[in-house]
């Protein structure tokens, strides 16, 4: 595979959110607002490079028998550095993500990436191949976000956009339409995308 | 943060429940909610993982962490415990109780990397729970998650032969009835907050 076809595979045809269900605590935790799903999709990417990096780096080296353990602590040391650098730079969305920046560990989509791709494959194709799992699980957590916050404050990106005359709809802020705008998200890519027929 | 252990531990089953109101654990609570019979399995060995490794995080954070001063190795600390716990667990039923570990072993090493159990212990140190504050909101959530994966079992039993629409066949109808779930739980929202 050229490194095209591996980072729209991974970044599309098999996005980890949409089709193998996979990351998705954090992907409607966090989208109520944008700068929000952004940050923590910056802080997705940035992990799933390095840690898709790293462990294929010491691929040869690493016994079968401590792989998992090694690769837990792998990404749990590059979470810390997002986490640090988050309380330093950012403060505020820090206090907001609260929990979910170290849930990024525990986080599916990365564990997976390292145990389906970076563990198989050179350190370039992994971290194209990271890079490409992040900007996929970013793209999802922005399109869920923007309804959110359309809806839920009448605003993008903290800019407002819809006047004072806009009623907010508080259902929007809260838990259940995250998991509404998921469901009705990954039935249009079902419909539309991979067009799934009935049989 | 002087709220009763016995308010927490109704508060973290029904008004912030662990999955409804904050998302954790979704993955597992997706893909082993195809029967109720592993849907419980895997419930019961959250409720007990969760209790265990949060006491012992919390002894860990305050009497090892804070006084070494060493507070961000936490997230590696954590893993590290609950690893350990879910393996000593896994020893000690297989020896001790084995009819137990037929229906509560395949589900042990899944709970390592549910999100359910590490997020806790992260929120009991952000909302600065003491130690039976604590014991209290992880059995609570671990109760409330049971609960919510025991439900989402019964109704995909349920719409299993009826109509729904291709592209939303699987996650996606999941996704919904959880969703309706959620709204539901909002109604005990008046009862108590503890967030």
């Amino acid at each position: 595979m050229n490194k095209k076809d591996i980072f729209i595979t991974s970044a599309f045809k098999e996005n980890s959110v949409w089709k193998q269900i996979l990351g998705i605590c954090s992907s409607l935790a966090v989208t109520n607002l944008m700068l929000n799903s952004l940050i923590m999709g910056l802080g997705v990417i940035f992990t799933l490079i390095f840690s898709n990096l790293t462990i294929s780096a010491i691929r040869s080296y690493t016994p079968r028998s401590v792989r998992m353990m090694a690769q837990v602590l792998i990404i749990a040391s590059y979470v810390i550095i997002v986490d640090i650098f988050l309380r330093a730079n950012l403060p505020d969305i820090s206090k907001q993500l609260g929990p979910y920046v170290g849930l990024i560990i525990t986080n599916c989509i990365i564990m997976g990436r390292a145990e389906a791709f970076a563990a198989k494959n050179n350190p370039m194709d992994s971290v194209i191949d990271g890079l490409g799992t992040g900007i996929g699980y970013t793209l999802v957590l922005l399109c869920i976000s923007a309804v959110r916050e359309l809806f839920g404050f009448g605003s993008l990106f903290g800019w407002q956009v819809l006047g004072s005359w806009w009623l907010k709809w508080s259902v929007m802020v809260m838990a259940p339409s995250a998991f509404f705008l998921l469901a009705i998200m990954i039935w249009l890519i079902n419909d539309h995308y991979y067009k799934v027929k009935k049989g | 943060m002087d709220i009763s252990p016995i308010v927490l531990f109704w508060a973290a089953i029904f008004t912030s429940n662990v999955l409804l109101t904050n998302f954790l654990g979704m993955c597992s609570y997706l893909s082993v909610s195809r029967e109720m019979e592993s849907a419980f399995g895997l419930g019961v060995a959250v409720i007990f993982v969760l209790t265990i490794t949060c006491a012992l995080n919390w002894l860990v954070y305050y009497y090892l962490l804070v006084p070494l001063n060493i507070i961000y190795l936490q997230y590696i600390i954590f893993i590290i415990v609950i690893a350990a716990t879910v393996q000593l667990l896994e020893l000690i039923i297989e020896r001790f109780v084995p009819a137990l570990y037929y229906t509560l072993g395949i589900f042990l090493p899944l709970i390592t990397v549910n999100c359910a159990i590490f997020g806790v212990a992260l929120f009991m140190i952000i909302r600065n729970y003491s130690f039976i504050q604590t014991i209290a909101y992880a059995a609570g959530s671990g109760i409330g998650w049971l609960l919510a994966i025991l439900m989402l079992a019964g109704i995909r039993l349920k719409i299993k032969d009826k109509m729904i629409p291709a592209g939303l066949q699987g996650a996606g109808i999941s996704l919904i009835v959880t969703g309706i779930m959620a709204l539901a739980f909002i109604g005990f929202s008046g009862i108590v907050n503890v967030q």
